[in-house]
């Protein structure tokens, strides 16, 4: 990949693995993720409780807990190494460059200190504007936001506010310094279906003023055909499936996101009988040496027990990691071999 | 004397107590009047966003509070503080959280016998324990997993545990507060299968509360939809999702996220402004009219009540 090209990215993540050293040993949380993030894009991570899709974005902003580590590959922010950079350097990267939001707005803000204080000192730290434009700043920040009298509110104290107002408040302390990614681990899973729509309105509003570009981590398939541009599937640690929205939702090709899938309602006729996908999400303690997915999977072969799986790309934008499709296109150039 | 539902619920009430400063105390309206019914066999499915009181009618129903006023009839039995013991043998309760909900001291062979134990259903212990086996099995849990303890279980094989508790006992009705909404997508479809599965082979009835929209929609015959301890619209599963006819339910419906891209760029989502009113400091008659966009002088003066519109569609609206 030429140098030009790679500047074309905001956000690099490459080979990517991130352990928990627990008591009862090493949990391999993401194993090998890259993908690409271009400025103004959005994109979906999506994935069951324990798929790695929050650990992918901790690791990314170096938020990991004490017991974990990055124990390989490397994330590129505007094609530069960070694997390299110090406490400092990735202090100045978190919430200037890259902010998150996290999925509990009533824990993620701090209880003794008003909104306006701490909406003020992102802006304080990663800026040299005064206390009174950090002010004026946070006020204009809340009214971006929708939320309503803010320079009433910026003396307020979260347990104020209710849950749709603090993660707005959560937005506008993210955006604060104009970050080119956001990141959102599962911003909407504590709210309500009317305030989860008005939150996500706003995001997409937002994107669309500000022209960031937002990684949005979610279980629920919903809000990511909502939101998305592209998505990628999440199980064990790894990557199953990348594509664009009409990939994944009407020609999956990895048997965990086709299950998926059969497991929610169907739309168009609710009563159908939903499929669910059989036993159990995988122990990260003790990981398979073929496919994450086989010990659940209908079709599993022989291979998929021993040997993982390679990407595959299937279209200019589709890829599975799935011997399925290995078996599929050799089954094809055979036919296509005999006819030849 | 008999009537042709199991479960009637006439004008239920459930005040709670908020002191709001020194030796002053007002009512917290949690439900205010909800009424409905359930034949034998029927899933009613409840919904509303949180803080609307579907919890509170699902335990308001059981008896686990006192309601304020109103009257739940149970077999054509009033239920009241001295049969409910007894009714509990037909009524049951399937909670929210698998985590919290059994004990972590007990075996799962002792959380299912409790029921059996209070109602002193079994002669010898070891019918005891054939009833147990003959309800793991029922939910899908293996034998050896009686002796084990709740914390030794992922989510959805806990749900299963609290189903079979629930079961213990062979009840004609089941009040399953948001039973899978702790679980993952691929789990959930499991738990919901097993709901269905138990209907069709013992015919008991579901008041089943989730805020999923799709899933109620899925697995309920009738959807209540409540706001702020009001049931705003009642009618079938397919014709609410159709035909919806309150603002609220119009705004809620177009407001869950559809997991099909076609539809979601296709649709437009109404956004309700604001959020819920606090139920202590409720608005003037209709309680929607401070998000509705339809809201008239009429609807702070009055509040509106169900109406039949015709095939059991009932709208609590001023509006038609």
């Amino acid at each position: 990949m030429s140098t030009q090209n790679t500047n074309d990215y905001v956000l690099q993540v490459e080979d990517l693995h991130t352990s928990f050293f627990t008591d009862s040993g090493e949990v391999k949380a993401v194993n090998g993720v890259s993908f690409t993030l271009k400025p103004g894009e959005i994109m979906g991570i999506v994935g069951e409780s324990g798929s790695g899709k929050s650990v992918t974005a901790y690791s990314i902003m170096q938020i990991l807990a004490e017991t974990g580590r990055i124990v390989g590959g490397r994330v590129l922010f505007k094609g530069e190494d960070m694997s390299g950079w110090n406490s400092k350097q990735m202090q100045s990267f978190r919430g200037k460059h890259c902010s998150i939001i996290f999925q509990d707005p009533m824990t993620s803000l701090n209880p003794v200190f008003t909104i306006g204080s701490q909406l003020m000192e992102a802006i304080l730290l990663h800026t040299d504007k005064t206390k009174e434009q950090a002010r004026a700043r946070a006020v204009e920040m809340l009214e971006l936001v929708g939320v309503n009298e803010p320079q009433r509110r910026i003396k307020q104290y979260p347990y104020e506010l209710s849950g749709g107002m603090r993660q707005r408040v959560m937005i506008a302390m993210a955006l604060a310094c104009e970050p080119d990614i956001l990141i959102a681990d599962e911003p909407t899973t504590a709210l309500d279906v009317t305030i989860q729509a008005q939150i996500l309105e706003l995001m997409q509003d937002l994107q669309k003023k500000l022209g960031m570009a937002i990684i949005m981590v979610t279980h629920d398939l919903g809000v990511i055909a909502d939101m998305c541009d592209k998505i990628i599937v999440m199980y064990g640690g790894s990557i199953c499936e990348r594509g664009t929205a009409d990939d994944i939702f009407y020609d999956p090709r990895h048997e965990y996101t086709k299950g998926l899938l059969r497991s929610i309602p169907n739309v168009t006729n609710s009563k159908e009988r939903l499929i669910p996908i059989a036993g159990t999400p995988i122990n990260l303690l003790n990981m398979p040496k073929g496919c994450a997915f086989c010990s659940r999977c209908d079709n599993a072969m022989k291979i998929c027990l021993t040997e993982k799986p390679q990407e595959i790309a299937l279209s200019d934008t589709h890829m599975a990691s799935c011997w399925m499709n290995v078996k599929k296109m050799a089954m094809e150039n055979g036919k296509g071999g005999e006819t030849a | 004397m008999s009537s042709e539902y199991l479960v009637e619920v006439k004008d239920l009430k459930q005040y709670f107590p908020v002191s709001t400063g020194f030796m002053k105390k007002t009512w917290l309206k949690a439900v205010d009047g909800v009424s409905f019914a359930i034949k034998p066999g029927e899933t009613l499915g409840l919904v509303g966003e949180s803080g609307c009181g579907k919890t509170t009618v699902g335990r308001t129903l059981l008896r686990l509070y006192e309601p304020t006023g109103g009257e739940v009839l149970f077999n054509g039995e009033p239920v009241t503080d001295r049969n409910i013991t007894q009714l509990r043998k037909g009524m049951q309760m399937v909670f929210q959280d698998p985590y919290s909900s059994l004990d972590p001291r007990m075996t799962v062979e002792d959380i299912i016998g409790e029921p059996l134990d209070v109602h002193k259903l079994y002669k010898t212990r070891a019918e005891r324990r054939d009833k147990i086996l003959h309800l793991m099995e029922l939910v899908g849990l293996n034998a050896e997993h009686a002796t084990r303890y709740a914390h030794e279980f992922s989510g959805g094989q806990r749900q299963r545990i609290g189903i079979a508790r629930a079961l213990a006992v062979d009840p004609k009705f089941i009040v399953c507060d948001e039973p899978v909404s702790a679980l993952d997508v691929s789990i959930q479809a499991q738990v919901v299968n097993m709901f269905e599965d138990l209907q069709d082979k013992l015919g008991v009835a579901y008041l089943f509360i989730a805020h999923d929209l799709l899933i109620v929609r899925h697995i309920s015959d009738r959807i209540a939809v409540m706001y702020l301890g009001k049931i705003v619209e009642i009618a079938d599963a397919d014709e609410l999702n159709d035909h919806p006819q309150h603002p609220y339910t119009i705004s809620l419906l177009s407001a869950v996220p559809i997991p099909d891209p076609k539809i979601t760029r296709q649709r437009k989502r109404i956004v309700l402004e604001g959020d819920v009113p606090s139920p202590m400091n409720m608005p003037s008659g209709c309680a929607f009219r401070s998000r509705c966009r339809y809201a008239t002088e009429k609807c702070a003066q009055e509040c509106p009540k169900l109406e039949d519109r015709g095939n059991g569609h009932f709208v609590a609206c001023w509006n038609k």
